[in-house]
């Protein structure tokens, strides 16, 4: 079980990396943390022929404040740094409190935000805080950038709008609407492994205790980060009393989602983490929205 | 052919140069190559975290890293964790106190990954202890007397 050859390539700028990526087209293959990239590498479900490793792009990590006070984060800024950062804990708790369920103290050392957003594994987090928070990706090739929308960007099973010769470089987290209050809760077999089912919750009332905003995002039940559209439908406008979160848990398990059966969970077993993660992640939105401590 | 590329790596305060095809894993560089065999390879995919060691530091996956990728970095095997050959590191004292060990396979890994965390965290609670070891597997000891031993360890680190 060892990767098949590739010819390897150490740019120290982005410029370097973009015309590697330009030049060697469908083969080649950015390297970030490598903690998805190698071991499909290993196991020969992948064999790039070349391999642009970003490590040594030193710029392309950071974290710093957006000019609308969310956080635009360097594609290569490691899971661990994002998880310690102090900015982060302060400006946005919703990351905070998602870093430590993705993998591993180990496997947070190497990974980073890019290449997990990149990877777009369905049952990953990060991928579906962005859609929760409404984020945006930036991609750039040689030809140019662009901002892509989180719900434009994941299209299918570890899939992405990322065309061959484009990297991801930052990450622009909006920051969440006034006086919203958030949510996030996963159940995996053992702390650390991949999510069976995950789901964030960010919803905020109106004056007169409507739901004024409301952004629900599953993971682990499809084919990339998905949006429970039915369930977020029924709470729009409505107060959010015990009957309307229970009502609105049973349409997202029911409606929003057709998940599969594996040998970790069968399809009904997800559904019912369904119902119960929206029943949960809802209500703790809700009392976060009202100003209240929730423990995790 | 493949590419061959030249490494300046410093492995518990040796420096090595060595010319390696991009494909090898640094986990295979330091057994093969280096013949460091304490570094134990389970899974190659991340998931066991036998072949944990320290990158700079930090513990990290050395089958999820390509040697190449270690050029100019400094690396802390197990081989290079006790102070002396006729001393054993605190917390390899510990683990062997607390009887923290049976086939001893995982033990590198999770030896590698304790000495920044009880550098770090010098009086870690037990729930403290099994998140930072949640990323090694042991199929002999059944944790709890992994999870004593570190007790132990942050208290001779103390001293
Ligand atoms: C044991 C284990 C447990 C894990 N558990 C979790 C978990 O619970 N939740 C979770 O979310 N993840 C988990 N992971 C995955 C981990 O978070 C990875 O770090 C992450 O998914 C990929 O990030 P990376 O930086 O390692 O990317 P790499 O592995 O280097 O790359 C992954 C893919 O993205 C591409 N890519 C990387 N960076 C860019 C970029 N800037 N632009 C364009 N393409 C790019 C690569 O070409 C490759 O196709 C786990 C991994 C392991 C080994
Ligand atoms: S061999 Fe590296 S984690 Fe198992
Ligand atoms: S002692 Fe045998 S695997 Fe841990």
């Amino acid at each position: 079980m060892k990767p098949p050859p590739f010819d390897y390539y150490a740019p120290e700028t982005l410029d370097e990396a973009l015309a590697l990526m330009a030049q060697h087209g469908y083969g080649a293959k950015a390297l970030a943390g490598g903690q998805s990239l190698v071991p499909t590498m290993n196991f020969r479900l992948a064999a790039p022929s070349v391999l642009v490793d970003l490590n040594r792009i030193l710029d392309l990590s950071y974290i710093r404040t957006a000019s609308d006070g969310g956080l635009l984060i360097g594609a290569m800024t490691r899971h661990a740094q994002a998880e310690k950062s102090p900015k982060v804990a302060d400006t946005y708790p919703l990351l905070h409190a998602t870093m430590p369920n993705i993998g591993h103290p180990q496997i947070r050392n190497r990974g980073t935000l890019g290449g997990s957003i990149a990877h777009a594994d369905p049952a990953a987090e990060l991928p579906a805080l962005l859609r929760a928070v409404q984020g945006r990706i930036k991609a750039q090739s040689a030809r140019g950038s662009r901002w892509i929308d989180a719900d434009d960007f994941f299209t299918g099973f570890f899939t992405t709008a990322l065309a061959e010769d484009e990297l991801i470089t930052e990450i622009h987290l909006p920051p969440l609407p006034a006086g919203s209050g958030w949510a996030m809760q996963e159940v995996a077999r053992r702390h650390g492994d991949f999510a069976l089912v995950g789901v964030f919750a960010v919803l905020k009332l109106d004056a007169s205790g409507r739901c004024e905003h409301v952004r629900i995002s599953m993971f682990g039940v499809g084919d990339g980060p998905m949006l429970a559209e039915t369930a977020m439908g029924v709470l729009r406008g409505e107060k959010l009393d015990d009957d309307a979160i229970a009502t609105a848990a049973e349409a997202a398990a029911q409606k929003d989602v057709d998940p599969p059966s594996d040998v970790h969970a069968t399809a009904a077993f997800r559904r019912h983490l369904v119902n119960v993660l929206v029943k949960r992640t809802l209500t703790q939105a809700l009392a976060r929205a009202a100003g209240q401590e929730v423990t995790a | 052919m493949s590419q061959r590329i030249p490494i300046t790596v410093r492995v518990n305060g040796v420096t090595y140069q060595r010319e390696v095809e991009p494909r090898l894993l640094l986990s295979d560089f330091i057994r093969h190559e280096l013949n460091l065999t304490g570094t134990h390879v389970g899974c190659e995919h991340g998931v066991c975290g036998a072949c944990t060691i320290l990158f700079d530091g930090q513990p990290v996956r050395s089958c999820l890293l390509f040697a190449v990728q270690a050029d100019g970095h400094d690396i802390l095997t197990v081989e290079g964790l006790a102070p002396d050959p006729d001393h054993l590191h605190p917390i390899q004292e510990a683990f062997h106190e607390a009887h923290a060990l049976q086939c001893g396979f995982c033990t590198p890994g999770f030896l590698m990954t304790l000495k920044p965390f009880l550098e770090e965290n010098p009086e870690p609670t037990d729930e403290e202890i099994r998140e930072a070891i949640s990323g090694n597997l042991c199929r002999c000891t059944g944790y709890d007397h992994i999870v004593d031993a570190v007790r132990i360890a942050a208290e001779k680190m103390q001293k």
